[in-house]
């Protein structure tokens, strides 16, 4: 598989892995809601170490970490950059030209914008690092349960979903053998002008297509035969079950949560 | 044209939690006219060996940001005068001389016509500025077709979506074999169709092999489909070539193949049991020598 950088988890065991993917989803959107609370650099020096801690003990190698950060490294440096030169502070510029100013706290509000972005970026990442995707379908699935009342396809959603993202290694596969089975006849993918590369995707997309098309076909017909029926009463091949590890999880997530409101109202600022 | 290997090995997805070993230092020769075969279990490497051979896996060394490293052996590959372990070789010339049929080709048809699928290669190897006339492509698919069996007239103008399996896959060989590339690799070229499709598609190998393309190479795990067709043959397991010889040495190799998990072709077997009621038969494993073998004896018993 070529970088495929969705749904990238790493088969290792750790006490991340073993964590409920319910827990992880919840202590995911709790970790932002603090990003975004956190508004000095001690609040937000303490979510970072909560995030340093939590990749040591996913056993995730940092490279991997380093990899997701890459993918956004563009986006941050824009921000940054617009936030440097457009932020009015208060008192005299550091630099000057134009409609351009550095202020200081321009510095320090890129600065802080840079983390934050790095903080979503990592942490979201780790999830996905450390969650199978049908652990994490499993995991929606259950949190989203309350909205059935209201007759919402719950179980259907989450079923479409773990199946995308299961087809999408063997699609994968399938894409890098159509594409050598046409580069042995010849195909050029490489050069040519923009019309003509995306003209010589066409003997790849259609097989491809079909191919996709059969692999629907014949899951459905797999789960006709086999009486699938979606809805109530079906049991779990592997039942989510929270235990002393999530207990502990969430404890550090409450009391991150404490505790960047807690800075907010008594350390005020970004300093 | 000649195919050596030396030292081949291959990982996918090296640096990865997911890495596999392919190969495990390969060192093959393939001589120029031969009908060869590779065989053995699924997941042996023989499909990513044979995709060495016309660069679709590319040698470390042969990549742009290659790094030599101290005391290794370097590996070796050859097809003809092609250097596939050298950045400088150009590797769509090397295509169009060496064949590829993947495994289930017919899943890689896509044009709206016969015609046009079967065209594709062509144009695609054209040199810059010598596309083939109409006249010329015409006749170069049509001669492609024939020969892997197909009426052109029935079959040009149809799309290739609404023939038989067998017919799909003969479409897919002749797309291959239309440029007449001197090396055919073909990857289990009969798996998945019923017993007359594999023999017609052993024939319409014969037909190719010679005339057509010099060397064949086929990719089987049918140890009859070895035993019937192939002058030599080389056995893989587990990345590594562990036998490589006529098809008469590695089958008369009982003990040493089902250790490796394989079985014997149906005449290796009559043959080994005839000889353990006494009786001596000397024969090739095709079914042709055998029943030439067991005349003779009964001619001679007589
Ligand atoms: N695209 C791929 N990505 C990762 N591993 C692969 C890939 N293709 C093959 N492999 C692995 O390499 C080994 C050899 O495979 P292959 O050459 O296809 O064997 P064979 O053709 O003999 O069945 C197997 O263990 C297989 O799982
Ligand atoms: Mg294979």
């Amino acid at each position: 598989m070529k970088d495929v950088s969705f749904g990238q988890y790493y088969p290792i065991d750790s006490y991340v892995h073993r964590l409920d993917p319910r827990l992880k989803l919840l202590f995911l959107i709790v970790y932002i809601v603090c990003i975004f609370l956190a508004n000095n650099f001690a609040a937000l020096g303490v979510c970072a170490a909560v995030l340093i801690v939590t990749v040591i003990f996913s056993r995730v190698p940092i490279g991997k970490v380093f990899r997701a950060v890459r993918g956004v490294i563009v986006l941050i440096m824009i921000t940054a950059v617009l936030n440097l030169f457009f932020y009015t502070g208060e008192g005299e510029p550091l630099w000057e030209w134009g409609i351009l100013a550095i202020y200081r706290e321009g510095i320090f509000f890129s600065v802080f914008l840079i983390l934050r972005i790095l903080l979503l970026v990592v942490c979201s990442s780790l999830l996905t690092y450390t969650t199978t995707p049908v652990a994490l379908t499993d995991g929606i699935e259950s949190l989203l349960t309350p909205l059935k009342w209201i007759k919402f396809p719950v179980h259907e959603l989450a079923l479409i979903m773990s199946i995308a993202l299961r087809m999408i290694p063997a699609l994968t596969e399938e894409t890098e053998r159509i594409k050598n089975a046409q580069k042995a006849r010849g195909a050029d993918f490489e050069s040519g002008n923009p019309v003509k590369r995306i003209k010589a995707f066409i003997p790849i997309l259609i097989p491809l297509l079909l191919s996709a098309l059969r692999r629907a076909d014949e899951l459905g017909d797999a789960m006709d035969s086999r009486c699938y029926m979606g809805g109530k009463k079906r049991t779990k091949y592997k039942k989510l079950r929270f235990s002393w590890r999530d207990l502990i999880a969430a404890s550090v997530g409450a009391a991150l949560l404490a505790g960047v409101i807690v800075m907010r109202i008594f350390l005020g600022g970004i300093l | 044209m000649r195919i050596v290997a030396e030292h081949l090995s291959y990982t996918y997805d090296a640096s990865s939690p997911f890495a596999a070993r392919a190969l495990d230092d390969v060192s093959l020769t393939i001589e120029e006219g031969e009908f060869f075969g590779i065989l053995g279990h699924t997941g042996s490497g023989k499909s990513t060996f044979v995709q060495h051979l016309n660069g679709l896996i590319r040698l470390p060394s042969s990549q742009k940001r290659y790094r030599p490293k101290k005391g290794q052996a370097l590996p070796v590959l050859r097809v003809g005068e092609f250097d596939l372990a050298d950045k400088k070789t150009d590797f769509k010339a090397l295509r169009k001389r060496v064949g590829m049929v993947f495994q289930y080709p017919e899943y890689q048809l896509f044009a709206e016509t016969v015609r046009d699928d079967v065209a594709f290669g062509l144009k695609n190897f054209a040199e810059k500025g010598k596309m083939p006339t109409e006249e010329a492509r015409t006749e170069a698919v049509k001669s492609a077709l024939e020969i892997v069996g197909l009426d052109y007239g029935e079959v040009a103008d149809q799309s290739p979506f609404d023939l038989s399996g067998g017919q799909k896959r003969r479409v897919a060989i002749a797309g291959v074999i239309v440029t007449r590339p001197e090396v055919l690799i073909l990857d289990e070229p009969a798996a998945g169709l019923d017993p007359l499709g594999k023999k017609e598609i052993m024939e319409l190998l014969h037909r190719i092999h010679g005339d057509w393309c010099k060397t064949i190479v086929i990719v089987s795990h049918d140890m009859d489909e070895i035993a019937e067709n192939c002058t030599r043959a080389a056995v893989f397991s587990e990345g590594k070539v562990v036998m490589c010889a006529t098809p008469k040495e590695i089958f008369s190799d009982e003990a040493r193949l089902s250790a490796l998990g394989l079985d014997l072709p149906l005449v290796a077997k009559l043959c080994h049991a005839l000889r353990a009621r006494g009786i001596s038969i000397d024969c090739d494993d095709k079914t042709e020598d055998f029943v030439r073998a067991v005349l003779s004896l009964k001619e001679g018993g007589a």
